[in-house]
């Protein structure tokens, strides 16, 4: 075992694992985060915090992902490279790994011209693969990245992302090998609604060894409506979500769309659950956290192992 | 008042345009005086900078007189004036000049009543549009 | 080349308003190329301000120049005869040019009439696209003649990212995925192997990362 993660010690377990995920709120408001955070107790192992997700301003995901420890839960510290250099995001890391946070993701972050903040400058001073390999040699090597000792290495749990559908196709696997020399730990997709693409890239990544080299969270998301699901399939950059999710929305009459949308997402998870290589599943329920007990529950995913 | 008489600029493609100013001349059709004619080998090579000293030195109005579509005697050049036209207008907005002031019009060799018809469309056109504001400020 | 734009004209008379007579300077390099600040834009933009400030009831005699090269002090020094003349100059020059000049007179107020933008190619008539940010370490020999750092909109050195779709960057349509066609170059060059190194975090030291660079050459430096 390489940290204390609860999650590393449910996938070494070998459980499926659950994650969710948890947006900070938009202003200092601690309760949010506590009320979103209670939604998630004992329903799933770990919560993703996300870091100015789609290029708002949000509470940090440092100080929410503090709140969601102190309420007894597993925060994941998102970091993205998109708002900090590697001073900053090395200071958080020791900073986190002191306040008790050992488990983070590693992303790049969507481009601030998506956000709120679109005349802000894109820091990028390193991207995700190199932030995996400095957190790993943080951990590892006990070296900061720019090679002097550190003392009281953050044991870290390190996760990155990974999105099956992107273009170009042949590079996913390929990329994903990248982030696993870099030293990630484990990966979380992007959402999947196409499934058949999506295990098409797993036989990719079994045909390597992939999935025997880190875990591999399946990402899904219950739509919470039609106008969702098309917002996401046209929107949203790198998603895919085909014709068929988008005609069995539109099948059913508005307030039973949402039910729907979470009927196809335990259906997903049920399907995901047969692939080999799926180590667990990352449910993230965009502003609707309260229905993630449902879906774990119907699909099988409840009670959670103790460990 | 002196009743105001525009000045206005032709820059004419020597293959099309002006041939046609000159089929008006020989068929006696009447067109005005104001249009001052500037033979061009190509509508394509009026350049900004000839516009915009018409401008400066007291024109009222311009316009760049090139082949039908498709009839360039070198390819393209018409649709080459008629962008850097639309270019021209821009600046000409911004310095403070109004952008009708200045117009692009195509014609084959042999419509020297298109011609005759055009020149008094646009000279009618700046005629009402009144004197251009730089030749206010030169004579102010 | 370098590329530049013109700036508006109501802020380049801002600048010269309070002037009689300044020189307008154009440069015969880079600007003069991407159509920004060669002799014709001089000559334009002398006629545009003339307009604009006859227009607003005021008068500037603008002296028109165009420089070989104004980021040069042997060229620069030609101005030393004309330069009393004229109370400011409205350099048409890239931001190089203009502290050329701003640096040899010392008494004159120098002003930029461009608005100076990247390093770039033309990629047609009349376009040009960003090809270089002089990183000062160059990956050209890795990335198959590409630039990850110029043309990728969050500078992955390792990408492509989650948002690569259809060839094309998440931030806008109009703009390719750089690590696709790094990607598609190096499958033509059968390089397909440089693409499984990590890209190492980046010493932006000579990019510009530990203050202004410079460049000295013993063998020339005087
Ligand atoms: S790698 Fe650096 S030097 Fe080479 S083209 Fe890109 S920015 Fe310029
Ligand atoms: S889509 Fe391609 S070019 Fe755009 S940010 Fe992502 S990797 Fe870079």
């Amino acid at each position: 075992m390489k940290t204390e993660s609860k999650l590393e010690k449910i996938l070494a377990a070998g459980h499926l694992a659950v994650t969710s995920e948890c947006g900070p709120p938009r202003g200092a408001l601690p309760d949010q985060v506590r009320e979103k955070a209670a939604y998630l107790k004992g329903v799933v192992d770990a919560i993703n915090v996300t870091d100015n997700q789609t290029a708002m301003v949000r509470m940090s995901s440092l100080a929410a992902s503090t709140i969601i420890k102190q309420e007894g839960l597993n925060p994941v510290l998102q970091v993205v490279s998109r708002d900090r250099n590697r001073l900053a995001i090395q200071a958080d890391i020791i900073g986190a790994y002191a306040l008790g946070i050992d488990t983070m993701l590693c992303l790049s972050g969507d481009h601030t011209k998506f956000g709120d903040h679109p005349m802000a400058m894109n820091v990028h001073d390193i991207d995700s693969m190199q932030m995996i390999q400095m957190v790993r040699d943080m951990r590892d090597k006990e070296i900061f990245q720019g090679g002097a000792k550190l003392k009281g290495a953050p044991k870290m749990f390190i996760g990155a992302a990974a999105n099956p559908f992107a273009d170009p196709f042949e590079l996913r696997v390929l990329r994903l090998e990248k982030k696993i020399n870099a030293g990630v730990d484990f990966i979380q997709t992007q959402c999947i609604f196409n499934v058949e693409k999506f295990e098409r890239w797993m036989e990719g990544v079994r045909a390597r060894g992939l999935h025997k080299k880190c875990y591999i969270l399946a990402g899904v998301t219950p739509c919470k409506s039609l106008g969702a699901a098309r917002y996401m399939s046209n929107r949203v950059p790198g998603m895919d979500v085909p014709k068929d999710i988008i005609e069995r929305m539109s099948s059913v009459p508005k307030e039973k769309q949402a039910d729907e949308g979470v009927d196809i997402c335990i259906e997903t998870i049920k399907r995901l659950k047969k692939v080999e290589g799926v180590a667990g599943f990352h449910i993230m329920a965009i502003e609707w956290e309260e229905k993630v007990e449902e879906i774990c529950e119907r699909a099988g995913l409840l009670p959670r192992p103790q460990i | 008042m002196k009743k105001f008489e525009p000045v206005i600029v032709a820059f004419c493609c020597h293959y099309c345009a002006y041939t046609a100013a000159d089929m008006a001349g020989s068929q006696r059709l009447p067109y005005p005086a104001n249009v001052k004619i500037i033979r061009v080998p190509c509508s394509g090579k009026v350049d900004a900078l000839h516009i915009i000293k018409a401008f400066e030195n007291g024109a009222d109005g311009v316009y760049v007189a090139g082949c039908l579509e498709g009839d360039c005697h070198f390819k393209n050049g018409n649709e080459k004036a008629a962008r850097r036209i639309d270019y021209v207008k821009k600046y000409l907005e911004e310095i403070g000049i109004e952008s009708e002031r200045l117009t692009m019009v195509t014609m084959s060799a042999g419509m020297g009543y298109r011609f005759a018809q055009t020149a008094t469309e646009i000279t009618e056109k700046i005629r009402k549009l009144g004197p251009s504001p730089i030749k206010t400020a030169i004579t102010q | 080349m370098i590329t530049a734009e013109r700036k508006p004209l109501e802020e380049l008379i801002d600048y010269v308003k309070p002037f009689k007579r300044i020189l307008l300077l154009g440069c015969n390099e880079c600007v003069t190329v991407c159509a920004a600040g060669g002799r014709k834009e001089v000559g334009l933009l002398a006629s545009g301000l003339q307009m604009a400030l006859l227009k607003s009831g005021s008068n500037i005699e603008i002296k028109q120049h165009t420089l070989e090269r104004q980021c040069d002090p042997e060229y620069v020094e030609e101005l030393v005869p004309m330069i009393d003349g004229s109370e400011a100059i409205l350099s048409m020059a890239c931001g190089c040019g203009v502290q050329q000049l701003a640096t040899r007179f010392k008494d004159k107020p120098v002003f930029p009439a461009l608005n100076t933008q990247f390093m770039g190619a033309s990629e047609r008539q009349g376009v040009w696209a960003e090809r270089c940010q002089g990183c000062g370490d160059c990956v050209l020999g890795i990335t198959g003649g590409i630039c990850p750092i110029a043309r990728c909109a969050k500078q992955l050195m390792n990408g492509p990212c989650g948002g690569s779709t259809g060839g094309k960057c998440e931030v806008s349509e109009d703009v390719d995925c750089v690590w696709q066609l790094i990607w598609d170059r190096l499958k033509s060059l059968g390089q397909e192997d440089r693409y499984v190194d990590i890209m190492p975090a980046k010493d932006w030291r000579s990019g510009g990362g530990s203050g202004p660079r410079k460049i000295i050459r013993e063998d020339l430096a005087e």
